[in-house]
């Protein structure tokens, strides 16, 4: 570049005064954002439009169209298309953003007023539906017991299964199995439930219980905890097994002293997230648990409460402003459980990640 | 050490290495047991679904394929899945051509565009998105979403309504449609889409990056031609993973949609149904024959998904680095 222009510089020196194109400056995209926003609310204000929806679908329109018209102008096409695609990214980031923030806030708003004490502490027993008062927790004992049980079956199975893939899995057997843990992540949870309900409840004959809703959800689980838990044993250098197979240790003790030890926390971390996934399941829970308004400590007999279930249940069955109430206390209650779950899983995980081993 | 006789510390050895030799068996058949669990698990819900649906088939009084009706405990068994297929098709494709095109543009604003500073942190909220149980997107969708979609669904019908598939028949109804149904899933598979696709666009050779802005390439230039093509595939299976999910949404879908048997191909109008939310609707007053009936469209679905999914990874298996197997 730099060579072509000195070359033409003595020939045609008017031409090629600066070496840079005219640049639009660094605070054009902030402004044409402000400018943009500013002209969709006055448009949608303007024309009467009901729902903010189209005022900000307006205004990501026109911040697009501006800003490429403008660096059209001043910057020339390459640049404008540039400038147009960065658009587009940030217009992407606003979009996710958005329903982010409504569903945080819309459930904080809604669910914060009915959560207390007497809501945390009490049953619907003898609660009238469609009046207000009531509270969830023979839900929470329900939803506790079940993801305890998902998860005292499918922990260890897929633990194991992790074990297998990474430190025996060798032959072909290594690969079904690998490719079909990927496509049972996929398994829509009411299949699982469809499943469960054929086998247990039909074919074996057993009633609705809180167990075999934890039958389905410990299915949804299995896979999720072999996903990650063999990541986070590949990340356990092979120096310790090698070490350890030097001392003369057999295998089997090197898993369980050496790599497991090792991985406990990326682990820890992997089977939290699966907990926090399987306790907001629905569909299952729905079909298997059935749903009582008394409070129902054993999993193993009659019918159980869900947090998932009672939402479902108040929204879809009683379905008036009371309804509506309890179902946001008891979606804030789900949100902060598996949002706490998160939290505390990856902060595990930060704590103590095996670091990468080579 | 070497004052004891020699045979009794060959024993020793024999023993402890047979002990070990035992343990070890013991150990590895316990991990592979597990994993073959794992298949008899995939096998029996392929086999239990597909035995039952056979069930209710073989007594189907029309053809289950292009059946509207949904009345398997009539006294004359009539039941298909045109309108479910329909419904769940449609919806997963109008969430799959919002979330996509949004998935994509949210993964290079992470890994190509934000500060630092913004992008560590929206990472994590995009990931704790995905943590958000379902059932609090459909009663965030039904109570918020839907009355903020009227005034979207008006504007469409009056600008859109000539492509026919946005004209709204019914004037003055809530937007309980599959269209409403399709942004409110787009809402829910951005997470897992974003996940994989920001995976794979850091794993793009900072080489070639630097390769084509060496050559003068603007930024946008340089991702189309260097980081785009590199992670086509990954883009591909994070979109298909996010069609699976879409497809087999139960809950979400069933406290927006307002359901009908009428196969109405204007996606404003109300109606429809998708295969899972169908399930989890009728499940609860069905007969016996129903719930087998019920199951039928059960492995419908199931199989869908599984090709999907299977499809997703087998295209990522190429690309072993980045499986997304932590999103």
């Amino acid at each position: 570049m730099s060579a072509v222009t000195t070359a033409d510089a003595p020939i045609v020196p008017q031409l090629r005064q600066n070496l840079t194109t005219a640049r639009l400056p660094k605070w054009a995209p902030a402004g044409v954002a402000v400018l943009s926003v500013a002209l969709g609310c006055a448009i949608g204000a303007g024309a009467g439009l009901a729902s903010h929806i189209q005022w900000g679908l307006i205004a990501g329109l026109l911040f697009l169209a501006i800003s490429y018209g403008l660096s059209a102008w001043v910057e020339g096409r390459r640049q404008a298309k540039d400038r147009f695609a960065t658009s587009l990214v940030w217009v992407a980031f606003v979009i996710a953003v958005v329903p982010l923030i409504s569903l945080t806030v819309y459930t904080v708003q809604q669910g914060a007023g009915v959560v207390d004490g007497n809501f945390l502490s009490h049953s619907m027993r003898n609660v009238i539906q469609s009046g207000p008062g009531g509270g969830i927790y023979h839900a929470l004992i329900g939803t506790l017991e079940q993801v305890g049980l998902a998860t005292a079956m499918a922990a260890p199975v897929g633990l194991m299964t992790a074990v297998y893939l990474v430190e025996y899995g060798r032959g072909r057997l290594a690969k079904v199995v690998t490719f079909f843990v990927d496509v049972m992540t996929g398994i829509p949870s009411i299949v699982a439930g469809l499943f469960v309900l054929s086998v247990w409840n039909i074919l074996l004959g057993f009633a609705f219980s809180g167990f075999s809703g934890s039958l389905a959800l410990a299915i949804l689980m299995m896979p999720v905890v072999v996903r990650s838990t063999e990541e986070m044993l590949k990340l356990v250098p092979n120096e310790l097994r090698e070490a350890s197979y030097a001392l003369g240790v057999p295998k089997w003790k090197t898993i369980l002293r050496i790599v497991l030890p090792t991985a406990i926390g990326g682990i820890t971390t992997g089977v939290m997230l699966a907990v926090a996934r399987i306790a907001g399941e629905t569909a299952p829970v729905l079909m298997l648990v059935f749903g009582a308004d008394a409070i129902n400590t054993d999993p193993f007999n009659g019918p159980q409460q869900s947090l998932p279930l009672f939402i479902w249940q108040q929204y879809a069955s009683v379905n008036n402003s009371f309804g509506y109430a309890r179902a946001w206390g008891a979606a804030l209650v789900l949100i902060a459980f598996v949002m706490g779950l998160n939290l505390i899983a990856r902060g595990i995980a930060r704590w103590r990640s095996p670091k990468a081993g080579h | 050490m070497t004052s004891s006789p020699p045979a009794e510390s060959e024993g020793r050895v024999r023993r402890s290495r047979s002990d070990s030799r035992r343990g070890d068996s013991i150990f590895f058949n316990l991990s592979r047991g597990s994993g073959i669990l794992l298949l008899v698990i995939m096998a029996a819900i392929a086999g239990f679904l597909a035995y039952r649906s056979w069930l209710a088939i073989s007594k189907d009084q029309a053809n289950f394929l292009t059946t509207f009706e949904w009345t398997p405990d009539a006294a004359k068994p009539v039941f298909g899945i045109a309108v479910l297929a329909f419904g769940t098709v449609v919806s997963a494709v109008i969430a799959m051509a919002i979330a996509v095109p949004v998935a994509i543009g949210i993964a290079l604003f992470i890994s190509h565009y934000a500060p630092r500073r913004i992008a560590q942190p929206f990472a994590y909220l995009v990931d704790l998105l995905a943590a958000v149980p379902s059932i609090v997107y459909g009663l965030w969708g039904a109570l918020f979403l839907v009355p903020h979609m009227a005034g979207l669904t008006a504007w469409m019908d009056q600008y859109l309504g000539w492509t026919f598939v946005f004209k709204q028949t019914q004037l003055g109804v809530t937007p309980r449609n599959l269209f409403t149904v399709g942004v409110l899933l787009a809402i829910m598979i951005l997470p897992i889409i974003t996940a994989v696709t920001r995976e794979v666009f850091r794993q793009v050779p900072r080489a070639h990056e630097e390769a084509a802005l060496a050559l003068g390439a603007t930024r946008w230039e340089m991702i189309r031609t260097a980081v785009l093509p590199f992670g086509r595939p990954g883009i591909i299976s994070a979109s298909m993973l996010g069609l699976g999910r879409a497809l087999g949404e139960t809950i979400a879908v069933a406290t927006v949609l307002s359901t009908s048997s009428v196969l109405s191909l204007h996606v404003l109008d109300l109606g429809g149904g998708t295969f899972a939310q169908n399930i989890a609707l009728k499940f609860g007053e069905a007969m016996p024959f129903g719930r087998d009936a019920l199951m039928a469209s059960g492995l419908v679905l199931f199989v869908i998904t599984l090709l999907v999914n299977g499809a997703a990874r087998l295209i990522i298996a190429r690309r072993k680095e980045y499986s997304g197997a932590n999103a």
